[in-house]
């Protein structure tokens, strides 16, 4: 049954990206280019998901548990700390270079395109290091 | 700067609602947030039994992203295929910053703002800082 949810919830969430144009980097790109000519599309996106989520995320964290599985995982850090900033400071050149973040790079591996493999296997491989070298 | 000319605001407001619904689903469901880089990163360190839920979703999104292909290619990398030297330096980057600012564009930019989690916050603020530097840059 939790693996069902967590289908039905990736391929939802994906659709999302494809409606909203999130799939495509040019869209992306359109957002982050701020100084020429700028796409806001994206903060609309950001709009919906955060005023639906905002809203259920209150009702859903009231009951005692989640249907398929006995706790809430939610996230416990509260620290504002270095590592926060320097790795979201990093993702965000990342994201700036090809204009895709991990959800549009996994969905977009039903291109079958190299290139969307190549991000994805390195992406992978790049986030596996960074936790190999922590749990040391 | 000026506007572009084809915002697609409604297009973004409801794929932007399906987002949130579909997060919202795997909270109800199995208690977990939406955050994309951290669901696939628990996939090295989680237990076997934590597993499996990780990778049907993202199976699902393979899947999403197939029929969004089917129904408008256009939508998809093929406008902008990267080359494989700027696929890899941009998945360097994006693999090695999700991994040590623990979250994404979904996990803090989505889930985190609407927890109203400062950490979540300072995240997205700094990852749209330095992606509109980059893309200025003309990286």
């Amino acid at each position: 049954m939790k693996n069902l949810t967590s289908f039905i919830s990736g391929l939802l969430f994906s659709l999302g990206l494809g409606i909203s144009g999130m799939l495509n980097p040019i869209k992306v790109k359109g957002f982050l280019d701020l100084t020429r000519v700028w796409d806001p599309s994206l903060i609309f996106v950001m709009i919906g998901a955060i005023a639906v989520y905002a809203i259920l995320f209150r009702i859903i964290t009231k009951r005692s548990k989640p249907i398929c599985e006995k706790d809430f995982s939610l996230p416990t850090k509260k620290d504002l700390d270095f590592k926060l900033i320097t790795g979201s400071a990093l993702f965000g050149i990342g994201w700036g270079i090809a204009g895709i973040c991990p959800g549009p790079g996994i969905a977009n591996l039903a291109t079958g395109l190299s290139s969307a493999f190549v991000f994805v296997i390195v992406m992978v491989l790049s986030m596996w290091a960074v936790r190999f070298l922590e749990s040391r | 700067m000026t506007l572009a000319t084809d915002i697609t605001w409604i297009e973004g407001l409801i794929g932007g609602t399906l987002i949130g619904l579909a997060s919202s689903l795997l909270l109800l469901g199995n208690g977990k947030i939406a955050g994309i880089s951290g669901i696939i990163g628990g996939l090295f360190q989680s237990k076997k039994s934590d597993r499996s839920w990780r990778v049907l979703f993202i199976v699902g999104l393979v899947f999403g992203g197939i029929i969004t292909s089917l129904i408008n290619k256009d939508s998809m990398l093929f406008n902008d295929i990267p080359s494989f030297g700027r696929a890899t330096i941009a998945a360097i980057f994006v693999g090695i910053g999700t991994a040590f600012g623990s979250g994404c564009t979904s996990g803090h930019g989505i889930c985190g703002i609407s927890r109203l989690s400062k950490r979540s916050i300072l995240a997205t603020i700094t990852f749209m800082l330095t992606g509109f530097i980059t893309v200025y840059l003309g990286v």
